[in-house]
Protein backbone atom coordinates (compact mmCIF):
# COMPACT_ATOMS: atom_id res chain seq x y z
CA UNK A 1 0.00 0.00 0.00
CA UNK A 2 2.77 2.71 1.18
CA UNK A 3 5.11 3.65 -1.84
CA UNK A 4 8.20 5.16 -0.99
CA UNK A 5 9.57 8.23 -2.76
CA UNK A 6 13.00 9.38 -2.67
CA UNK A 7 13.79 12.34 -4.58
CA UNK A 8 17.81 13.09 -4.02
CA UNK A 9 17.16 11.97 -0.36
CA UNK A 10 15.75 14.90 0.41
CA UNK A 11 11.60 13.68 1.12
CA UNK A 12 10.78 13.87 4.25
CA UNK A 13 7.55 12.64 6.04
CA UNK A 14 6.26 13.98 9.65
CA UNK A 15 7.18 17.25 9.43
CA UNK A 16 5.10 19.94 10.65
CA UNK A 17 4.16 21.46 7.35
CA UNK A 18 2.77 17.63 6.45
CA UNK A 19 0.75 17.23 9.64
CA UNK A 20 -0.95 20.74 9.65
CA UNK A 21 -1.31 20.19 5.60
CA UNK A 22 -3.45 17.05 6.76
CA UNK A 23 -5.54 19.37 8.60
CA UNK A 24 -5.79 22.03 6.26
CA UNK A 25 -7.31 19.13 3.90
CA UNK A 26 -10.16 18.65 6.08
CA UNK A 27 -11.54 22.04 6.36
CA UNK A 28 -15.03 22.97 5.45
CA UNK A 29 -16.12 19.22 6.26
CA UNK A 30 -17.24 17.20 8.93
CA UNK A 31 -15.56 14.46 10.94
CA UNK A 32 -18.33 11.91 12.40
CA UNK A 33 -17.99 9.72 15.09
CA UNK A 34 -18.13 5.93 14.23
CA UNK A 35 -18.09 2.41 15.80
CA UNK A 36 -17.83 0.07 13.48
CA UNK A 37 -17.40 -0.19 9.65
CA UNK A 38 -21.20 -0.32 8.55
CA UNK A 39 -21.19 3.39 10.19
CA UNK A 40 -17.93 4.47 8.83
CA UNK A 41 -19.58 3.60 5.47
CA UNK A 42 -22.66 5.48 5.89
CA UNK A 43 -20.79 8.61 6.98
CA UNK A 44 -18.75 8.14 3.91
CA UNK A 45 -22.02 8.05 2.14
CA UNK A 46 -22.90 11.20 3.53
CA UNK A 47 -19.94 12.80 2.45
CA UNK A 48 -17.59 12.67 5.49
CA UNK A 49 -14.27 14.18 4.95
CA UNK A 50 -12.87 11.91 7.71
CA UNK A 51 -14.31 9.27 10.95
CA UNK A 52 -13.47 9.58 14.16
CA UNK A 53 -13.29 5.24 14.86
CA UNK A 54 -13.85 4.61 18.48
CA UNK A 55 -16.09 2.07 20.63
CA UNK A 56 -18.88 3.78 22.04
CA UNK A 57 -20.00 7.37 21.29
CA UNK A 58 -19.37 10.10 23.63
CA UNK A 59 -23.33 9.74 24.89
CA UNK A 60 -22.45 6.30 25.59
CA UNK A 61 -18.96 6.72 27.53
CA UNK A 62 -21.14 9.39 29.63
CA UNK A 63 -24.00 6.13 30.52
CA UNK A 64 -21.55 3.57 30.81
CA UNK A 65 -19.25 5.83 32.98
CA UNK A 66 -16.29 3.25 34.77
CA UNK A 67 -12.66 4.27 32.82
CA UNK A 68 -12.82 4.85 28.66
CA UNK A 69 -9.62 3.74 27.15
CA UNK A 70 -8.37 3.75 23.31
CA UNK A 71 -10.71 1.68 21.08
CA UNK A 72 -9.64 -2.18 20.44
CA UNK A 73 -6.93 -2.09 17.59
CA UNK A 74 -9.09 -4.75 15.27
CA UNK A 75 -12.20 -2.52 15.09
CA UNK A 76 -9.96 0.50 14.23
CA UNK A 77 -8.57 -1.78 11.47
CA UNK A 78 -11.96 -2.69 10.32
CA UNK A 79 -12.92 0.67 9.77
CA UNK A 80 -9.72 1.49 7.61
CA UNK A 81 -9.91 -1.28 5.63
CA UNK A 82 -13.94 0.03 4.71
CA UNK A 83 -13.28 3.55 3.73
CA UNK A 84 -10.87 6.01 2.00
CA UNK A 85 -11.53 9.39 3.69
CA UNK A 86 -8.77 9.57 6.65
CA UNK A 87 -9.34 7.76 9.72
CA UNK A 88 -8.62 9.30 13.61
CA UNK A 89 -8.73 7.70 16.12
CA UNK A 90 -8.64 8.63 20.30
CA UNK A 91 -5.95 8.15 22.52
CA UNK A 92 -6.20 9.19 26.52
CA UNK A 93 -4.14 12.64 27.74
CA UNK A 94 -1.21 11.67 28.27
CA UNK A 95 -1.01 8.39 27.86
CA UNK A 96 1.56 8.17 24.67
CA UNK A 97 1.61 4.46 24.37
CA UNK A 98 -1.67 4.21 23.21
CA UNK A 99 -1.14 7.02 20.43
CA UNK A 100 2.42 4.47 19.78
CA UNK A 101 -0.22 1.82 19.06
CA UNK A 102 -2.42 4.06 16.96
CA UNK A 103 0.98 5.72 15.34
CA UNK A 104 1.76 1.60 13.93
CA UNK A 105 -1.73 0.98 12.77
CA UNK A 106 -1.20 3.67 10.82
CA UNK A 107 -4.21 6.02 11.49
CA UNK A 108 -4.16 9.48 10.04
CA UNK A 109 -4.75 11.53 13.01
CA UNK A 110 -4.50 11.16 16.76
CA UNK A 111 -7.48 12.73 18.83
CA UNK A 112 -5.59 13.36 22.23
CA UNK A 113 -9.05 13.45 23.57
CA UNK A 114 -10.67 14.49 27.36
CA UNK A 115 -13.39 11.93 26.46
CA UNK A 116 -11.64 9.15 27.44
CA UNK A 117 -10.14 9.31 30.79
CA UNK A 118 -6.64 10.99 31.60
CA UNK A 119 -3.97 8.70 32.04
CA UNK A 120 -1.87 11.77 33.28
CA UNK A 121 -2.95 14.02 35.73
CA UNK A 122 -0.42 16.61 34.61
CA UNK A 123 1.35 15.98 31.40
CA UNK A 124 -0.02 16.24 27.64
CA UNK A 125 1.66 13.71 24.87
CA UNK A 126 4.93 14.78 23.73
CA UNK A 127 3.33 15.17 20.07
CA UNK A 128 6.61 16.37 18.47
CA UNK A 129 7.74 12.58 18.88
CA UNK A 130 5.70 11.28 16.36
CA UNK A 131 4.96 10.98 12.68
CA UNK A 132 1.11 11.24 12.96
CA UNK A 133 -0.37 14.41 13.37
CA UNK A 134 -2.45 15.04 16.73
CA UNK A 135 -5.84 17.39 17.56
CA UNK A 136 -6.21 18.51 21.03
CA UNK A 137 -9.29 19.74 22.60
CA UNK A 138 -9.28 23.55 23.70
CA UNK A 139 -11.50 25.24 26.00
CA UNK A 140 -9.69 28.93 25.72
CA UNK A 141 -6.77 30.23 23.98
CA UNK A 142 -3.89 29.73 26.35
CA UNK A 143 -4.94 26.09 26.22
CA UNK A 144 -5.23 25.70 22.78
CA UNK A 145 -1.26 27.02 22.39
CA UNK A 146 -0.22 25.33 25.34
CA UNK A 147 -1.10 22.12 22.85
CA UNK A 148 0.34 23.79 19.69
CA UNK A 149 3.27 23.99 21.96
CA UNK A 150 3.39 20.77 22.86
CA UNK A 151 3.25 19.58 18.89
CA UNK A 152 -0.39 19.69 18.15
CA UNK A 153 -1.46 20.60 14.11
CA UNK A 154 -5.10 20.77 14.98
CA UNK A 155 -6.88 22.41 17.72
CA UNK A 156 -10.76 21.67 18.63
CA UNK A 157 -13.24 23.19 21.00
CA UNK A 158 -14.05 20.94 23.30
CA UNK A 159 -17.28 22.05 24.02
CA UNK A 160 -19.27 19.18 26.40
CA UNK A 161 -18.87 15.89 24.48
CA UNK A 162 -22.34 13.25 24.59
CA UNK A 163 -24.59 15.96 25.31
CA UNK A 164 -26.52 17.06 22.21
CA UNK A 165 -25.82 20.37 23.75
CA UNK A 166 -24.12 22.99 22.05
CA UNK A 167 -23.99 25.94 24.53
CA UNK A 168 -19.82 24.40 26.10
CA UNK A 169 -18.60 24.69 22.75
CA UNK A 170 -20.22 28.28 22.07
CA UNK A 171 -18.82 29.68 25.26
CA UNK A 172 -14.99 27.98 23.93
CA UNK A 173 -14.86 29.24 20.11
CA UNK A 174 -15.83 32.73 21.53
CA UNK A 175 -13.78 32.76 24.03
CA UNK A 176 -10.96 31.14 21.62
CA UNK A 177 -11.61 33.47 18.96
CA UNK A 178 -12.36 36.81 21.14
CA UNK A 179 -8.87 36.61 22.71
CA UNK A 180 -7.09 36.57 19.30
CA UNK A 181 -9.32 39.55 18.01
CA UNK A 182 -8.15 41.51 21.20
CA UNK A 183 -4.39 39.84 21.27
CA UNK A 184 -4.59 41.85 17.25
CA UNK A 185 -5.42 44.98 19.26
CA UNK A 186 -2.86 44.96 21.96
CA UNK A 187 0.66 46.81 21.74
CA UNK A 188 3.67 45.42 22.07
CA UNK A 189 4.49 45.52 25.96
CA UNK A 190 0.49 43.93 26.15
CA UNK A 191 1.60 40.90 24.35
CA UNK A 192 3.96 39.74 27.42
CA UNK A 193 1.01 40.37 29.73
CA UNK A 194 -1.28 37.94 27.64
CA UNK A 195 1.36 35.20 27.51
CA UNK A 196 1.31 35.80 31.29
CA UNK A 197 -2.31 35.53 31.77
CA UNK A 198 -2.97 32.61 29.10
CA UNK A 199 -0.01 31.23 30.31
CA UNK A 200 0.97 30.10 26.78
CA UNK A 201 4.76 30.88 25.49
CA UNK A 202 5.12 34.47 24.40
CA UNK A 203 6.60 33.95 20.70
CA UNK A 204 3.08 32.16 19.88
CA UNK A 205 1.29 34.96 21.09
CA UNK A 206 3.36 37.67 19.19
CA UNK A 207 2.42 35.49 15.97
CA UNK A 208 -1.32 35.98 16.62
CA UNK A 209 -0.72 39.59 17.35
CA UNK A 210 0.59 39.67 13.69
CA UNK A 211 -0.70 37.26 11.50
CA UNK A 212 -4.49 37.45 13.58
CA UNK A 213 -4.97 33.58 13.39
CA UNK A 214 -4.56 30.61 15.44
CA UNK A 215 -1.00 28.40 14.20
CA UNK A 216 -3.06 25.43 13.16
CA UNK A 217 -6.49 25.21 11.70
CA UNK A 218 -9.37 25.74 14.61
CA UNK A 219 -12.41 23.33 14.29
CA UNK A 220 -15.42 22.91 16.44
CA UNK A 221 -16.32 19.55 18.72
CA UNK A 222 -18.95 19.07 21.85
CA UNK A 223 -22.25 19.09 21.25
CA UNK A 224 -23.23 19.77 17.44
CA UNK A 225 -26.61 17.93 16.58
CA UNK A 226 -28.63 19.38 14.21
CA UNK A 227 -27.21 21.27 10.94
CA UNK A 228 -28.37 24.50 12.44
CA UNK A 229 -25.67 23.89 15.12
CA UNK A 230 -22.69 22.59 12.86
CA UNK A 231 -23.58 26.11 11.02
CA UNK A 232 -23.67 28.29 13.96
CA UNK A 233 -20.00 26.79 15.10
CA UNK A 234 -18.78 27.70 11.29
CA UNK A 235 -20.47 31.52 11.32
CA UNK A 236 -18.55 31.93 15.04
CA UNK A 237 -15.55 30.97 13.08
CA UNK A 238 -14.77 27.45 13.17
CA UNK A 239 -13.23 25.75 9.99
CA UNK A 240 -14.54 22.41 10.22
CA UNK A 241 -16.60 20.28 12.70
CA UNK A 242 -16.88 16.73 14.25
CA UNK A 243 -20.03 15.32 15.10
CA UNK A 244 -19.93 12.89 18.05
CA UNK A 245 -23.07 11.49 19.08
CA UNK A 246 -25.11 13.79 17.44
CA UNK A 247 -25.61 11.67 13.76
CA UNK A 248 -25.67 8.04 15.38
CA UNK A 249 -28.07 8.93 18.38
CA UNK A 250 -30.61 10.41 16.40
CA UNK A 251 -33.54 8.94 14.83
CA UNK A 252 -32.19 8.48 11.12
CA UNK A 253 -28.47 8.48 10.98
CA UNK A 254 -27.77 8.83 7.09
CA UNK A 255 -29.95 11.58 5.92
CA UNK A 256 -28.95 13.82 9.49
CA UNK A 257 -25.01 13.21 8.10
CA UNK A 258 -25.87 14.88 4.71
CA UNK A 259 -27.71 17.52 6.11
CA UNK A 260 -25.08 18.33 8.51
CA UNK A 261 -22.11 18.11 5.44
CA UNK A 262 -24.43 20.51 3.19
CA UNK A 263 -25.00 22.44 6.34
CA UNK A 264 -21.82 23.22 7.25
CA UNK A 265 -20.30 24.24 3.21
CA UNK A 266 -23.17 26.17 2.88
CA UNK A 267 -22.94 27.36 6.28
CA UNK A 268 -24.01 31.20 6.07
CA UNK A 269 -26.76 30.07 3.40
CA UNK A 270 -30.12 30.60 5.40
CA UNK A 271 -32.09 29.14 2.44
CA UNK A 272 -30.02 25.88 1.94
CA UNK A 273 -30.22 25.62 5.40
CA UNK A 274 -33.67 25.55 5.53
CA UNK A 275 -33.97 23.02 2.98
CA UNK A 276 -31.39 20.31 4.42
CA UNK A 277 -32.92 20.97 8.31
CA UNK A 278 -36.65 19.77 6.96
CA UNK A 279 -37.96 15.91 7.70
CA UNK A 280 -34.73 14.92 9.95
CA UNK A 281 -36.77 13.05 12.28
CA UNK A 282 -35.90 13.09 16.43
CA UNK A 283 -32.20 14.89 17.31
CA UNK A 284 -30.57 13.24 20.24
CA UNK A 285 -32.05 14.10 23.00
CA UNK A 286 -29.84 15.97 24.48
CA UNK A 287 -28.76 17.37 28.16
CA UNK A 288 -28.32 20.21 29.77
CA UNK A 289 -25.23 21.55 31.58
CA UNK A 290 -27.17 22.08 34.87
CA UNK A 291 -28.30 18.20 34.68
CA UNK A 292 -24.36 17.51 34.74
CA UNK A 293 -22.54 17.79 38.00
CA UNK A 294 -19.01 19.38 38.02
CA UNK A 295 -17.11 16.07 38.34
CA UNK A 296 -18.92 14.40 35.06
CA UNK A 297 -17.92 17.37 32.79
CA UNK A 298 -15.30 15.87 29.69
CA UNK A 299 -14.29 19.44 28.91
CA UNK A 300 -12.42 19.99 32.59
CA UNK A 301 -9.81 17.32 32.03
CA UNK A 302 -6.66 18.69 30.56
CA UNK A 303 -4.78 21.82 31.36
CA UNK B 1 -5.38 42.60 -16.65
CA UNK B 2 -8.07 42.07 -13.67
CA UNK B 3 -8.79 38.87 -13.46
CA UNK B 4 -11.52 37.20 -10.94
CA UNK B 5 -10.32 33.48 -9.97
CA UNK B 6 -13.09 31.36 -8.54
CA UNK B 7 -11.65 28.94 -5.55
CA UNK B 8 -14.39 25.88 -5.48
CA UNK B 9 -15.53 26.38 -1.82
CA UNK B 10 -17.06 22.97 -1.20
CA UNK B 11 -14.53 21.26 0.99
CA UNK B 12 -10.82 21.30 1.51
CA UNK B 13 -7.78 23.76 1.82
CA UNK B 14 -9.66 26.56 -0.39
CA UNK B 15 -8.34 29.56 2.20
CA UNK B 16 -4.95 28.75 1.46
CA UNK B 17 -5.64 28.88 -2.31
CA UNK B 18 -7.01 32.11 -1.47
CA UNK B 19 -4.17 33.55 0.34
CA UNK B 20 -1.59 32.65 -2.20
CA UNK B 21 -3.55 34.07 -5.00
CA UNK B 22 -3.96 36.96 -2.23
CA UNK B 23 0.00 37.26 -2.26
CA UNK B 24 0.14 37.75 -5.62
CA UNK B 25 -2.27 40.60 -5.28
CA UNK B 26 -5.21 38.75 -7.54
CA UNK B 27 -8.80 38.81 -6.23
CA UNK B 28 -10.45 35.32 -5.46
CA UNK B 29 -13.83 34.45 -4.47
CA UNK B 30 -15.16 31.23 -2.86
CA UNK B 31 -17.34 29.51 -5.22
CA UNK B 32 -20.15 27.16 -3.67
CA UNK B 33 -23.25 27.67 -5.56
CA UNK B 34 -23.86 27.93 -9.84
CA UNK B 35 -24.25 31.83 -9.19
CA UNK B 36 -20.87 32.36 -7.54
CA UNK B 37 -19.14 30.44 -11.19
CA UNK B 38 -21.14 33.02 -13.41
CA UNK B 39 -18.38 35.66 -12.45
CA UNK B 40 -14.99 34.16 -12.60
CA UNK B 41 -12.80 33.83 -14.87
CA UNK B 42 -10.98 30.94 -14.01
CA UNK B 43 -11.76 28.23 -11.27
CA UNK B 44 -9.40 26.50 -8.72
CA UNK B 45 -9.85 23.23 -7.16
CA UNK B 46 -8.16 22.79 -3.97
CA UNK B 47 -7.39 19.73 -2.19
CA UNK B 48 -9.69 17.98 0.32
CA UNK B 49 -11.41 14.82 0.25
CA UNK B 50 -12.56 14.43 -3.45
CA UNK B 51 -15.33 11.94 -2.42
CA UNK B 52 -16.84 14.58 0.00
CA UNK B 53 -16.81 17.42 -2.87
CA UNK B 54 -17.84 15.19 -5.31
CA UNK B 55 -21.07 14.66 -3.51
CA UNK B 56 -21.86 18.64 -2.92
CA UNK B 57 -20.89 19.39 -6.25
CA UNK B 58 -24.36 17.03 -6.92
CA UNK B 59 -26.35 18.73 -4.25
CA UNK B 60 -25.19 22.25 -4.67
CA UNK B 61 -25.86 21.95 -8.66
CA UNK B 62 -22.58 22.56 -9.58
CA UNK B 63 -21.23 19.72 -11.21
CA UNK B 64 -22.71 20.50 -15.23
CA UNK B 65 -21.98 24.25 -15.40
CA UNK B 66 -18.47 23.50 -14.39
CA UNK B 67 -17.94 20.63 -16.32
CA UNK B 68 -19.96 23.14 -19.31
CA UNK B 69 -17.46 25.65 -18.44
CA UNK B 70 -14.52 23.92 -18.54
CA UNK B 71 -15.37 22.43 -21.97
CA UNK B 72 -15.43 26.16 -23.60
CA UNK B 73 -12.21 27.16 -22.77
CA UNK B 74 -12.71 28.23 -18.71
CA UNK B 75 -9.02 27.61 -16.82
CA UNK B 76 -8.85 25.21 -14.43
CA UNK B 77 -6.47 24.49 -11.60
CA UNK B 78 -7.02 20.81 -9.43
CA UNK B 79 -4.67 20.58 -6.85
CA UNK B 80 -4.84 16.73 -5.39
CA UNK B 81 -8.19 15.78 -4.92
CA UNK B 82 -9.26 18.53 -7.40
CA UNK B 83 -6.89 16.77 -9.83
CA UNK B 84 -8.81 13.29 -8.94
CA UNK B 85 -12.10 15.49 -9.86
CA UNK B 86 -10.19 16.56 -13.28
CA UNK B 87 -8.93 13.57 -14.64
CA UNK B 88 -10.43 11.11 -17.05
CA UNK B 89 -9.98 7.89 -14.90
CA UNK B 90 -9.80 8.04 -10.74
CA UNK B 91 -8.44 4.49 -9.85
CA UNK B 92 -9.78 3.23 -6.04
CA UNK B 93 -12.24 5.98 -6.02
CA UNK B 94 -15.68 5.34 -4.81
CA UNK B 95 -18.20 3.69 -7.79
CA UNK B 96 -20.80 6.50 -7.31
CA UNK B 97 -17.56 9.55 -7.43
CA UNK B 98 -17.92 11.42 -10.85
CA UNK B 99 -15.27 13.70 -12.30
CA UNK B 100 -14.99 15.61 -14.53
CA UNK B 101 -13.19 13.83 -17.52
CA UNK B 102 -11.13 17.05 -18.63
CA UNK B 103 -7.77 16.27 -18.46
CA UNK B 104 -6.15 12.39 -20.06
CA UNK B 105 -4.60 10.91 -16.88
CA UNK B 106 -5.22 7.85 -15.23
CA UNK B 107 -4.69 8.73 -11.27
CA UNK B 108 -5.05 6.56 -8.42
CA UNK B 109 -6.53 7.70 -5.28
CA UNK B 110 -4.32 7.99 -2.08
CA UNK B 111 -1.73 5.94 -4.07
CA UNK B 112 1.62 7.42 -1.53
CA UNK B 113 -0.23 5.71 1.09
CA UNK B 114 -1.81 7.36 4.45
CA UNK B 115 -1.13 10.44 6.52
CA UNK B 116 2.15 8.11 7.54
CA UNK B 117 3.53 8.28 4.03
CA UNK B 118 2.59 11.92 3.60
CA UNK B 119 5.67 13.79 2.60
CA UNK B 120 7.42 16.90 0.97
CA UNK B 121 10.35 17.11 -1.56
CA UNK B 122 11.91 18.51 -4.44
CA UNK B 123 10.02 19.10 -7.68
CA UNK B 124 11.38 19.59 -10.81
CA UNK B 125 9.33 21.81 -12.93
CA UNK B 126 8.88 24.30 -15.98
CA UNK B 127 8.88 27.17 -13.40
CA UNK B 128 12.71 25.87 -11.91
CA UNK B 129 12.60 23.74 -8.86
CA UNK B 130 9.81 24.24 -6.71
CA UNK B 131 9.19 22.66 -3.17
CA UNK B 132 6.37 19.87 -3.08
CA UNK B 133 4.17 18.92 -0.31
CA UNK B 134 2.03 15.37 -0.69
CA UNK B 135 -0.70 14.61 1.85
CA UNK B 136 -2.30 11.30 0.64
CA UNK B 137 -1.38 12.25 -2.71
CA UNK B 138 -3.09 10.55 -5.45
CA UNK B 139 -0.55 9.28 -8.38
CA UNK B 140 -0.43 9.80 -12.29
CA UNK B 141 -0.36 6.59 -13.24
CA UNK B 142 -0.83 7.16 -17.39
CA UNK B 143 -0.38 10.46 -19.11
CA UNK B 144 -2.23 11.08 -22.39
CA UNK B 145 -0.80 11.86 -26.14
CA UNK B 146 -1.90 15.27 -25.32
CA UNK B 147 -1.20 15.96 -22.01
CA UNK B 148 2.23 17.81 -21.34
CA UNK B 149 4.06 17.06 -18.29
CA UNK B 150 5.26 20.21 -16.19
CA UNK B 151 6.83 18.48 -13.34
CA UNK B 152 7.77 15.33 -11.98
CA UNK B 153 9.65 13.20 -9.06
CA UNK B 154 12.41 10.78 -10.01
CA UNK B 155 10.65 10.87 -13.89
CA UNK B 156 7.35 10.16 -12.53
CA UNK B 157 4.44 13.29 -13.61
CA UNK B 158 3.01 15.29 -10.24
CA UNK B 159 2.49 18.57 -12.41
CA UNK B 160 0.44 18.30 -15.85
CA UNK B 161 -1.18 20.20 -18.58
CA UNK B 162 -3.70 19.54 -21.55
CA UNK B 163 -5.11 23.27 -22.60
CA UNK B 164 -6.95 25.07 -20.54
CA UNK B 165 -6.59 22.25 -17.53
CA UNK B 166 -3.79 22.23 -15.03
CA UNK B 167 -3.65 19.12 -12.29
CA UNK B 168 -0.44 18.90 -9.69
CA UNK B 169 -0.68 15.81 -7.07
CA UNK B 170 0.71 17.99 -4.78
CA UNK B 171 -0.14 21.27 -2.74
CA UNK B 172 1.53 24.50 -4.31
CA UNK B 173 -0.61 26.53 -1.59
CA UNK B 174 1.22 25.13 0.90
CA UNK B 175 5.00 26.04 0.34
CA UNK B 176 4.37 29.36 0.63
CA UNK B 177 5.23 29.93 -2.79
CA UNK B 178 3.04 31.23 -5.25
CA UNK B 179 5.12 31.05 -8.84
CA UNK B 180 2.23 27.78 -10.05
CA UNK B 181 -0.47 30.37 -8.66
CA UNK B 182 1.27 33.28 -10.67
CA UNK B 183 1.05 30.97 -13.78
CA UNK B 184 -2.33 29.91 -13.68
CA UNK B 185 -2.84 33.34 -13.21
CA UNK B 186 -1.18 34.22 -16.45
CA UNK B 187 -2.56 31.48 -18.51
CA UNK B 188 -5.98 32.84 -17.43
CA UNK B 189 -4.99 36.82 -18.29
CA UNK B 190 -3.60 35.41 -21.97
CA UNK B 191 -7.10 33.60 -22.54
CA UNK B 192 -8.75 36.55 -21.39
CA UNK B 193 -6.43 38.80 -23.61
CA UNK B 194 -7.80 36.66 -26.81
Amino acid sequence: MAVMVSTNGSSATGTQRVKRGLAEMLKGGVIMDVVNSDQAKIAEDAGACAVMALERVPADIRRDGGVARMSDPEMIMAIQASVHIPVMAKARIGHFVEAQILESLGVDFIDESEVLTPADETHHIDKFSFDIPFVCGATNLGEALRRISEGAALIRSKGEAGTGNIVEAVRHLRSILGDIRKITQADSAELFEWAKKLQAPLPLVQEIAETGKLQVPLFCAGGIATPADAALAMQLGAESVFVGSGIFKSDDPAPRAKAIVEATTHFRDAAVLARVSRGLGVAMTGIGMDEINETQRFAQRGW
Amino acid sequence: MNVQIGVLALQGAFAAHSECLASLGVQSIEVRTPEQLIGVDALLMPGGESSTMSQLLESSGLFDPIAERISSGMPVFGTCAGMILLASEVLDGRSDQRNFSAIDISVRRNAFGRQLDSFETTVSTSVGEFHGVFIRAPRIERVGADVKVLGSINDEPVLVQQGNVLAASFHPELSGDARLHDYFVSMTSNKKKV
